[in-house]
């Protein structure tokens, strides 16, 4: 018989989901009542470096995709 | 002091051995070196001190010992000893050589004094690294180890030529800081160069790393390219031109990575992006950048061992590497992933773990310079890793979709090799005071303040929730079998389809002067042979009466000659 894992539910893998986002706002609010040292202006935003690394990791995904339609070739494309 | 002798050679003299030394002798022989040579590292280290040798009519410096060199003599004691102990149940004699002969040219170079033993140990590394593609033994991997040498060996050459210029101008060969104000300097700008993996002489490192074997590739990401960082920062500290390029380095691997699929082949294109962060720094030249440059090639060496010591793991237990045929594999293999985590959360800088107390350093350092346009590329770069390393790796080979590959955990050897680095990324980015201790320059740098945790914590997890959200809503390109074409292609593809054309283009006109010249010659042997057929000039009969009549106007000539 076939081994179940915990992951295997998607219902879990949902609430992991939920629970990683919970974290995310956490983080935010702390964000909110800190008073961080800043080196240029705009690290003094609120929530500046939660923005910066979601949208870079999204335009990084959908660059890299649309990369994909100028690079990539069958699998054996270098082999004779 | 002189009772210490130069690193390079416990090192070359056990490859020696292993060609001597039967199987089981040599297995053991191999883990015992690095330890062998720490013994003698330390007596380096309390000795400082130089070894000089003559030569003709120069001295060559087998071993300087300064901060510098012994902080990556450390590294890469410490690289040897994980990737021997990673590969301890390889018994294939050609891996077992290559492997000491490429740790020990390494700590030749970085031990070298003057540029003509740089050169002969530079070689030595090309050689010994060779090997470990070549060990491979598949066609695939032997051509690709062909591309790899001729890249090395160009490098050489550059070198070796700088070199030249550099003793022709200057009179000396001490390797100090060269700069590129001159040919010479320029010339090995260059061998350093390609060796670190700049922008487009970048491919011999993602073309034939991942061709080599499992524990190969361990060892290739610990010593060339750090030895070219090393290189850089003896030689051109402070120069500008490298944070331009340091910051291409970082960005443009991510996006090859995100969509590449050979997980191995990933970690190539970070192994880039993470060198581009000290090529940045050595560029800056800073104190705390040049900290923060060598500081994180030690520590990345040692994550990025783990994360390929862990994909080798992988790829020697199930045989498969590709994103698109794993998943899963946590089920099968808990330690193996945990370990992989660690290594992950150590290349993305997480607090508490290994990357997050050297990079950091220059970022500072190139926010401190007010290079803000730098700055916020590295920043992205620094999500971009987090997002195919950090996660991509662990994500695709452990879990993702389940592959129903049933295996097992890797032999005992490889998970002592992967444990103790992990330990290591854990004890250094936990208390960074020690790698601070050992880094050349002056550092008053404190990592954990409150403002910088918080805001890489950010940064991190709002790129891991970018990754989920992306997965949801289904905008994640899959792993998909294919090749994606680099600057590689202008070797792989059009030159040698240009070559191609031009071949045929020769044989065409060859074919045709061929041609035409054998009808020439046709045409001339039809005329000859037909003055020798019946009717022809040469075929005629001439009467003996006509004869005789011109032998009687000669010999009348003569006569009349001979009187006059």
């Amino acid at each position: 018989m076939k081994k179940k894992y915990w992951l295997d539910e998607r219902r879990n893998v949902m609430r992991l989901i939920w629970f990683f986002a919970a974290l995310c706002v956490g983080v935010l609010v702390i964000d909110a009542g800190f008073h961080r040292h800043e080196e240029f202006f705009w690290e003094g935003w609120f929530g500046f470096y939660g923005f910066f690394g979601f949208i870079a990791c999204v335009v990084l995904v959908l660059a890299a995709k649309e990369l994909r339609r100028l690079v990539m070739r069958r699998e054996d494309y270098y082999d004779e | 002091m002189t009772s210490s002798i130069p690193p390079a050679f416990v090192f070359l003299v056990a490859a020696a051995l292993v060609l001597l030394l039967p199987g089981g002798s040599r297995r053991l022989l191999v883990p015992a070196v690095p330890l062998l040579g720490g013994i003698n590292l330390w007596f380096v280290w309390q000795g400082g001190g130089a070894l000089e040798v003559p030569l003709l009519d120069t001295r060559l410096t087998l071993l300087r010992a300064d901060s510098l060199s012994l902080l990556f003599g450390l590294l890469f004691h410490i690289a040897a000893f994980l990737g021997a102990v990673f590969a301890f149940h390889v018994r294939d004699r050609l891996q077992q050589a290559g492997m000491l002969l490429y740790a020990g040219s390494a700590l030749g170079a970085v031990f070298a004094g003057d540029l003509i033993t740089l050169v002969i140990f530079w070689e030595g590394a090309t050689l010994g690294s060779v090997l470990l593609i070549l060990a491979r033994r598949e066609p695939r991997a032997v051509r690709a180890a062909m591309r790899y040498l001729v890249f090395q060996l160009v490098s050489g050459l550059l070198l070796l030529g700088g070199a030249i210029v550099v003793i022709g101008d200057t009179g000396s060969a001490a390797f100090g800081h060269i700069g590129i104000d001159s040919l010479g300097g320029v010339l090995i700008f260059v061998a350093f160069g390609i060796k670190c993996g700049f922008p487009l002489v970048h491919t011999w490192l993602t073309d034939a790393y991942p061709e080599s074997t499992p524990t190969g590739m361990v060892f290739l990401s610990a010593f060339t390219t750090k030895l070219a960082v090393y290189a850089l920062a003896r030689g051109y500290a402070g120069t500008e031109v490298l944070i331009p390029i340091g910051t291409a380095m970082t960005a443009f691997p991510i996006f090859y990575a995100v969509i590449e699929n050979d997980l191995r082949r990933v970690l190539a294109y970070s192994m880039i992006n993470q060198i581009g962060f000290m090529v940045v720094g050595i560029g800056i030249g800073t104190s705390l950048a040049l900290n923060g440059a060598v500081s994180h090639a030690f520590n990345d060496v040692i994550f990025k061992g783990l994360l390929l010591m862990s994909m080798g793991a992988v790829l020697h237990q199930t045989g498969k590497i590709n994103g698109s045929e794993l998943g899963g594999l946590y089920k099968s293999m808990p330690q193996t992933t945990g370990l992989c985590i660690v290594g992950a959360a150590s290349i993305s800088a997480f607090p508490l773990f290994s990357g997050f107390v050297s990079k950091s350093m220059v970022m500072s350092a190139a926010a401190a310079e007010g290079y803000w346009i730098v700055w916020i590329l590295l920043l992205f770069a620094s999500a971009g890793v987090f997002h195919h390393a950090g996660i991509k790796i662990p994500y695709f080979a452990f879990f993702a979709h389940d592959s129903g590959i049933r295996t097992r955990e890797p032999p005992l050897n490889m998970r002592i090799a992967m444990a103790m680095a992990a330990i290591l990324c854990i004890v250094i980015g936990c208390y960074p005071a020690w790698l601070y201790s050992l880094l050349p320059w002056e550092v008053g740098y404190v990592p954990y303040t409150g403002s910088h945790v918080l805001v890489q914590v950010q940064l991190l997890f709002f790129s891991a929730l970018a990754f989920a959200f992306l997965n949801l809503v289904g905008l994640y390109p899959p792993e998909l079998r294919s090749a994606n074409i680099d600057s590689d292609w202008l070797y792989r593809r059009l030159l040698p389809g240009a070559a191609r054309r031009i071949e045929g283009a020769v044989a065409a006109l060859s074919a045709f002067i061929r041609e035409q010249s054998t009808r020439g010659l046709d045409r001339l042997f039809y005329a000859i042979a037909q003055q020798n057929r019946p009717g022809g000039v040469m075929a005629r009969t001439w009467p003996t009466g006509a004869a005789a009549l011109w032998i009687l106007v000669l010999l009348g000539a003569c006569l009349v000659i001979y009187y006059v």
